[in-house]
């Protein structure tokens, strides 16, 4: 690979708009190792960065610490198979992942879902994006130094919507609960009615979290005017998610797609003004609100009937010849399955398209420029997990 | 949006020469695709983001498709003379499809919000198997195309990084092949141990009756003194 030159390159061969901060090496460029064994990388991600003082340069990601080749894993499975492995993904949210999977091969194979398993998704998926902005919110500020309580504080809310998981589908992170035409346990009504009381008790903690976070001197200044994003990078790049949203952009699938039962539920897509991290944090916030919105309106809505399409036969379950690309709006962006069926048991090709993955390609971009203290920041903001991203 | 056949005839009326062909999708996803000749295939790319009736200006997934060189069965119902009676006759013909490594280019709109459009190249050559690469076109190809040199060996010509990103360095097949074989043995590697302790050997007068199987040969001690 590529190695970072330590001593080549002067300031004025960089060309790069002046930056305020004045630490220098006499225009040396050094090189460091950021991670892979590092508490705000969240897992194992290095990046080589090459530092001018403080000020970051140049900066290479480093995959591949947890690559496990997942999508040769899946193509010599079958396609129940492979459902239990989705969770491994992106492991704060299984349901979403299950969701993704399911829904390419209902697609492949014409499947038709009933009412009340479409409700149940609807609940799962937002109850995971819920906690999966909570906890991001809580890992950033510990990122920037607050150790522990932030953390904590969001941490408590999610426990109680992985006691939910975990009353319904027995486990509390690798649920395994969707399945193709259906899910695979019904909710009671007393868990419907449980979690109806956490969503209901949920935008109190809302309050306090952002008052906590969201107005603090300490964070507005970490934060804002921080890895800006343009809207025209964004697009291009395939950012997706809370991310591209925080540039302005108006694209949430839930809304374009309107796939499952989403176009029946009322609720906004927030939008950012900057693209700076602190409009990424903002959109993590607000969009939590909406999923409340939403959940309110679905949990009383749950019909009654079936949980799962009775014509689909699991074992020995062979889609026809043919391909399809499902989406769903995951909580970190768009998370696809490309599936290729040829007729036998198992999916020729299985392709898993991760946000995460994705959303790093502009991390350089959102990083040149700043100190070095600010990429923990910057990486947290966009929000990666290093099960989908190495795969 | 437009069909599949409508796109097909403005791109090949805006790109000089290109061949582009729809490739059916036999199943129930109705996600048929365009398959671009190599050649073309930037200004193919170009043409599909800048339009303004189609926008494609997001490039969402990028994959690569290994096809290994299959035999297709065919039926063909034939009409012969069979004891002076014309009947029609089951033919079975087999037909060789050569394989090829394909890339996969999902492109949807965000101005527009629509699609997706599937287009594909394909690569003949395993040995040697070049595609034009679309980052320059859209930048979210850029890491995907870098897994799939990865994964699959094609080399993207025009890619401004294109380097292995998941496999270490060091890796020297593309595991996502279909006809790629694992290692019997992933523990082994090479370390700075086996020489050393070839080398060591070569200090003991050989032992057979103790040592077992261990014979240091003679040219093992030439290859170790050179």
């Amino acid at each position: 690979m590529e190695n970072l030159s330590a001593t080549v390159e002067t300031i004025e061969a960089m060309e790069r708009p002046p930056v305020t901060m004045t630490s220098r090496l006499d225009g040396e460029l050094l090189e460091v190792s950021m991670g892979p064994q590092h508490p705000s990388t969240h897992g194992v991600f290095r990046m080589n960065v090459a530092l001018e003082g403080e000020i970051v340069r140049k900066l290479k990601p480093v995959f591949g610490y947890l690559h496990r080749n997942h999508e040769q894993i899946g193509e010599n499975t079958s396609y129940l198979g492979s459902m239990p492995y989705t969770d491994r993904l992106d492991y704060f949210c299984s349901m979403t992942n299950n969701w993704a999977y399911a829904l390419s091969v209902e697609k492949l194979a014409g499947i038709e879902v009933p009412e009340r398993a479409e409700y149940l998704r609807v609940i799962l998926a937002e109850l995971t994006r819920l906690q999966n902005h909570a906890s991001l919110l809580g890992f950033l500020l510990s990122d920037m130094g607050a150790w522990g309580t932030p953390l904590m504080y969001a941490f408590r809310e999610r426990e109680k919507i992985l006691d939910l998981f975990e009353s319904l589908s027995g486990s509390r992170m690798m649920c395994d609960y969707m399945r193709f035409g259906g899910c695979r346990v019904d909710a009671s009504d007393e868990w419907l009615a449980a979690a109806k009381k956490i969503v209901d008790r949920f935008p109190k903690f809302l309050d306090e979290f952002e008052k906590l976070i969201l107005q603090n001197e300490i964070v507005i200044a970490r934060t804002q005017n921080v890895g800006n994003l343009s809207p025209e990078l964004a697009i291009s790049a395939g950012i997706t998610g809370p991310m591209l949203r925080a540039c302005g952009v108006n694209y949430d699938i839930r809304k374009v797609d309107s796939y499952g039962i989403y176009p029946r539920f009322k609720f906004r897509v927030p939008l950012g003004d900057h693209g700076d991290t602190y409009d990424r944090l903002m959109m993590r916030a607000l969009e939590m609100r909406e999923s409340v919105e939403i959940l309110k309106q679905a949990l009383p809505q749950i019909p009654a009937g079936p949980i799962v399409n009775p014509k689909v036969k699991l074992r020995a379950f062979r889609p026809p010849a043919g391909e399809a690309y499902g989406r769903i709006e995951a909580p970190k962006g768009e998370l696809g399955f490309y599936l290729i069926s040829d007729g036998g048991p198992n999916p020729y090709r299985y392709r898993v398209r991760p946000p995460s993955f994705i959303n790093l390609t502009v991390l350089e971009d959102l990083c040149l420029g700043h100190v070095v203290a600010d990429v923990m920041v910057i990486l947290g903001s966009i929000d990666i997990v290093m099960g989908e991203v190495d795969r | 949006m437009e069909t599949l056949e409508q796109i097909k005839n403005r791109a090949e009326l805006a790109a000089r020469g290109a061949r582009i062909e729809v490739v059916t999708n036999p199943g129930p996803s109705q996600q048929s695709s365009l398959l671009i000749d190599n050649e073309h295939a930037v200004e193919v790319a170009k043409f599909l983001r800048d339009h303004p009736a189609l926008s494609f200006d997001f490039c969402s997934n990028v994959t690569g498709v290994d096809w290994l060189e299959r035999t297709v069965r065919k039926t063909t119902k034939t009409k012969q003379v069979v004891d002076g009676v014309e009947k029609e006759v089951d033919q079975a013909s087999e037909e060789k499809v050569p394989g090829y490594l394909e890339a996969v280019y999902h492109l949807y709109s965000m101005k527009l919000k629509h699609g997706p459009i599937i287009i594909r190249m394909r690569a003949p050559n395993r040995n040697d198997a070049r595609l034009p690469s679309l980052t320059p076109v859209w930048r979210s190809a850029e890491l995907q195309e870098r897994e799939i040199f990865d994964l699959y060996g094609i080399h993207f010509d025009g890619h401004p990084d294109l380097r292995r990103i998941l496999m270490w360095d060091e890796f020297k097949d593309h595991p996502m092949r279909k006809d790629y074989e694992q290692p019997d043995d992933f523990e082994w590697e090479p370390t700075p141990h086996d020489e050393v302790l070839v080398r060591a050997k070569t200090h003991y007068t050989p032992r057979p009756e103790i040592d077992g199987a261990e014979k240091i040969t003679a040219t093992d001690r030439d290859s170790l003194n050179h």
